[in-house]
């Protein structure tokens, strides 16, 4: 036996390098750090336009650019930021970590795996190349501009003609998340080691689990949505346009049965790596694992029965507004269960504040400032006043930015060690944080105020009682995006090897399959399955 | 160009600083930073039910966030070297589900109350049909008491002038303008005290009366939205939507709006003016306009072409600017300066007649415009930017089109 897998072994040890080795892997660590740098590239690119339109919204009249441009910059931001930073960034923490956590030697279907990310960087070429060519000004082809969520009639009669850039490359990105979700699933039902049963999983396996069942629901609705814009616009088709005896309401029936779903995509896997650094830190065990994916499991269940919370104002009949009012608030109840089981988590454990466990606890606060605000937001009579005004804008940046993006940023300085070998920096780390916490809440606390004031969202211009808010919320705009390159230049000297040597188990707190390889993790791991007692 | 941005950026902090103390007045004399209760009685309500929710929440959030903080102040490993080793407790997560849920239910009815009411239109005394239109709003007073008859429409446009919002030191891109070094640094008109919200036809409404609102679209989705009157509703083109609001008497006065559903290039520059009126007052102004929109289209031609012009400017200025730029220079519409179409006579005819009937993007002004606001139009444009025409079109010649 012993000489089999050793035999084995030789087979594996002349791994590619250079471009080789990364345009043809199909090494789960690999394919996971292409992922990763690709989520932080597109988060930089996506900071960009939100600089642009924070220099905009700096004081009222049209200092920079034109409305035109303005509703490109908002549309683009957030495509980019919820396709290319948000869902790659996660799909990479699968990719390295899954495998790690459950003892398994890679993901287990590994050339899809390959082909699932190389999509990525074509689909986000033929995206942002419209905004190349828009930005050289009047008279060039005008990007997306008609907000990430697409409504039909603007983006089908009215649409510019990079829609269809646009339809082509949400598709791409939709076949590259189908598949990973796949692989994730195939992954987690088949590879888990000897004894890994479903209930001793680490709960950032089973929210990825329960995120990659969402994705395969939802990502084909949202197929279908970008097609159905598609005939629309050129095959004579009416499924949103009245004239022709369609519905413009029905497209966002449709995109929200996506929508929604696609939020908890993009939350339940933070909500697992929060779960796995708050006990390593706390030096206590996780308290409720079982609520904890139970809870997970009612949150995807319900995000589908809650959609059209997101247009109260379209006119629904009031039976329908009530009970998409009382869906969201239920909502609530197992996404308290899991604040409530993290603060207990906490509880007379014996904490120290490094930096994963730093990222983490604001996570728990600030996702949760976000949460509360959502509860705001699903009284339907108040919603017809807080709905797209900032008030808006700062909830989902509260839960997007201060969660989902936090939770990523904890889990990079958590796994670093294991990644690179090596122990970030931690004056670097140390300025990230504190910059991106104080900057972060500058940003997005006075959007709530303009918000209820009465500042509408996606206004390229404002009236003047807006103003003073505005200012601070892009000085502190800037402030976070700058921040950001402390962290840029942290993991460059991780992926240089630069800093201390990382020991196997960083974290004297921490438990897990992925702490009994060495750091950095071998190319290959878990070739013979470890037994989980 | 550098050092005049800079310059800009800190004239700009000097008017932010004394639009502070503007901000302190008119459309925000109550509120820049909390939902504002509004003069209807479900706007009331609203906010009522918002400030409840608002202190619920953030009672819980100070809860949770104390709990956080007194186990990072007690239970840090210096002071609590060795850590508890429980990990579940039935009571406590019965607890904070059960908790929690009931919390939901005391929120769940006011709510439900409220919403019930906002929902019932009936029985209202005016009917006004909005419709919104890329960047402008259309109101038609449909009925008023037992008056099933009015015929009283017109189209409510910004009344802040370009020029006052529109300089920006970039193209439609990141490049600069062509002549982008002629407006940094140039010297732009200060801002009105109601920029972005004023506008050149108010919305007329009696107090004391329930208005119903029925609105709907002539193109993409708009949402109506008048704060203090209690919830936006959205213009859907194809489809009508309603909502109502009922002032009471007293608070006649001037209650802003905006659009709240995007809408494309000019979104943020198409506001709502509701102007609310004594009842006596209303109903003179009703009748007044009824005799207006009556009468005989006014034909009389224009006695020179200076007249023409000074007529026509206003009229580009609050109707045109937004497509086709400030100077004539284009933007979504093409641009006029020294353009053959509206310089060359041959192109005359077809020039009103697409002002009057629209063509593809452009809409139709025939309902929004008379025809002597259409003859100054074109008489401006074929004379402004350089284009020298010294062409004077008569209301007679528009009106031949119709």
């Amino acid at each position: 036996m012993s000489t089999v897998a050793a035999a084995h072994d030789d087979h594996h040890h002349h791994a590619p390098t250079g471009l080789k080795r990364w345009l043809f892997s199909t090494n789960h660590k690999d394919i996971g750090t292409l992922y990763l740098w690709f989520s932080f590239a597109m988060f930089m690119a996506g900071g960009f336009m939100a600089m642009v339109i924070r220099a905009e919204l700096l004081e009222p009249g049209m200092q920079f650019v034109d409305p035109e441009f303005f509703n490109q910059m908002t549309t683009v931001h957030g495509l980019t930021m919820v396709f290319g930073a948000v869902m790659p960034g996660f799909v990479g923490l699968a990719n390295w970590m899954v495998p790690l956590m459950i003892g398994a030697p890679d993901m287990a279907l590994p050339r899809m795996n390959n082909w699932s990310f190389w999509i990525l960087p074509f689909a986000f070429t033929i995206l942002l190349s419209s905004v190349l060519m828009s930005a050289f000004g009047a008279g060039h082809p005008s990007a997306p501009n008609f907000g990430w969520t697409f409504y039909a009639p603007l983006s089908t009669e009215y649409g510019p003609a990079s829609t269809d850039l646009f339809i082509l490359s949400v598709h791409m990105m939709g076949i590259s998340s189908i598949m990973g979700a796949i692989n994730v699933i195939v992954t987690v039902f088949n590879l888990r080691a000897p004894g890994m049963t479903l209930m001793k999983m680490p709960l950032f396996v089973w929210t990825w689990l329960i995120t990659a069942f969402l994705l395969i629901a939802v990502m084909p609705v949202l197929a279908g949505a970008v097609t159905m814009v598609l005939t629309d616009r050129h095959f004579g088709t009416s499924f949103f346009s009245a004239a022709g005896g369609g519905d413009p309401v029905l497209f966002q029936h449709v995109f929200w049965f996506f929508g929604h779903p696609e939020v908890y995509i993009m939350i339940l896997p933070a909500f697992g790596i929060i779960s796995a650094i708050i006990p390593t830190f706390a030096r206590k065990p996780l308290f409720g694992y079982a609520s904890m994916v139970y809870a997970t499991a009612s949150i995807a269940l319900l995000s589908f029965v809650v959609w059209a919370h997101h247009m109260f104002t379209v006119g629904m009949p009031l039976a329908g507004t009530l009970f998409f009012m009382y869906m969201t608030m239920l909502i609530s109840v197992p996404t308290g269960v899991k604040v409530f089981n993290w603060v207990a988590t906490m509880w007379r454990g014996s904490m120290t504040f490094e930096l994963p466990m730093k990222w983490a606890i604001a996570f728990v606060i600030l996702f949760t400032c976000g949460g509360l605000s959502g509860l705001m937001l699903a009284i339907t009579p108040v919603d017809f006043q807080y709905h797209d005004t900032y008030f808006v804008v700062a909830h989902f940046h509260y839960v997007l930015v201060t969660g989902a993006v936090f939770s990523m940023f904890a889990a990079a300085y958590y796994w670093l060690p294991k990644w690179s070998g090596v122990m970030p920096s931690k004056l670097l780390g140390e300025l990230h944080f504190w910059n991106s916490l104080i900057s972060v809440n500058l940003l997005f606390f006075p959007m709530h105020f303009v918000g209820l004031a009465g500042m509408p969202r996606r206004y390229a211009d404002y009236a003047l009682q807006f103003a003073d808010y505005n200012f601070w919320i892009s000085i502190g705009g800037f402030w976070f995006g700058l921040s950001q390159l402390f962290f840029l230049a942290l993991c460059l000297q991780c992926a240089m090897k630069k800093g201390e040597k990382a020991p196997a188990k960083p974290w004297d707190g921490a438990e897990g399959l992925e702490w009994e390889v060495p750091s950095p993790a071998p190319f290959h791991t878990f070739d013979t399955p470890p037994v989980v007692k | 160009m550098q050092s005049t941005l800079f310059h800009r950026a800190a004239v700009g902090l000097t008017s932010l600083m004394i639009s502070g103390m503007v901000a302190a007045s008119d459309w925000t004399e109550r509120s820049d930073h909390n939902l504002r209760p509004g003069v209807t009685a479900v706007s009331k309500e609203v906010y009522d039910l918002h400030t409840t929710v608002l202190w619920i929440v953030t009672i819980i959030g100070l809860l949770v966030f104390g709990l956080i903080l007194i186990s990072m102040i007690r239970h840090r490993r210096s002071k609590h070297p060795t850590p508890a080793t429980f990990h579940e407790n039935v009571f406590l997560e019965v607890l904070w589900t059960i908790v929690p849920f009931i919390i939901l239910i005391a929120m769940a009815v006011p709510a439900t109350r409220v919403l019930i009411e906002l929902e019932d239109t009936s029985n209202a005394e005016l009917t006004v049909k909005v419709t919104g239109h890329r960047w402008k709003w259309e109101y038609e007073y449909l009925t008023y008491e037992d008056d099933n008859n009015i015929g009283v429409s017109f189209i409510s446009n910004l009344a802040t002038p370009p020029e006052q919002y529109e300089n920006p030191v970039l193209s439609g891109g990141l490049f600069p303008y062509g002549t982008a070094k002629d407006r940094v640094g140039q010297d732009f008109p200060e801002k009105s005290h109601n920029y972005n919200l004023e506008v050149d036809n108010k919305l007329v409404l009696p107090s004391g009366q329930k208005i119903r609102f029925l609105i709907t679209s002539a193109d993409v989705i708009h949402s109506f939205w008048v704060p203090d009157f209690g919830g936006k509703k959205d213009a859907i083109p194809g489809f009508v939507n309603e909502t109502w609001a009922n002032i009471p008497e007293g608070q006649e006065g001037i209650y802003y709006g905006q659009c709240a559903e995007l809408c494309g290039k000019n979104h943020a520059y198409m506001p709502v003016e509701a102007k609310v009126v004594s009842q006596k007052e209303f109903a003179t102004w009703l009748a007044q306009k009824k005799e207006e929109a009556a009468a005989a289209p006014d034909l009389t031609p224009f006695p020179d072409l200076d007249t023409a012009l000074s007529a026509g400017e206003k009229v580009y200025k609050a109707n045109c600017a937004l497509c086709h730029g400030a100077e004539g220079q284009g933007g979504i519409g093409p641009s006029f300066v020294g353009d053959d179409y509206v310089t060359n006579p041959e192109h005359l005819e077809d020039h009103i007649h697409t002002v009057v009937n629209g063509r593809n993007a452009m809409p139709s002004f025939k309902a929004q415009l008379t025809p002597k606001e259409i003859a100054a139009v074109i008489t401006f444009e074929r004379n402004a930017w350089g284009n020298d025409t010294g062409d004077l079109i008569q209301p007679a010649d528009v009106h031949d089109q119709e």
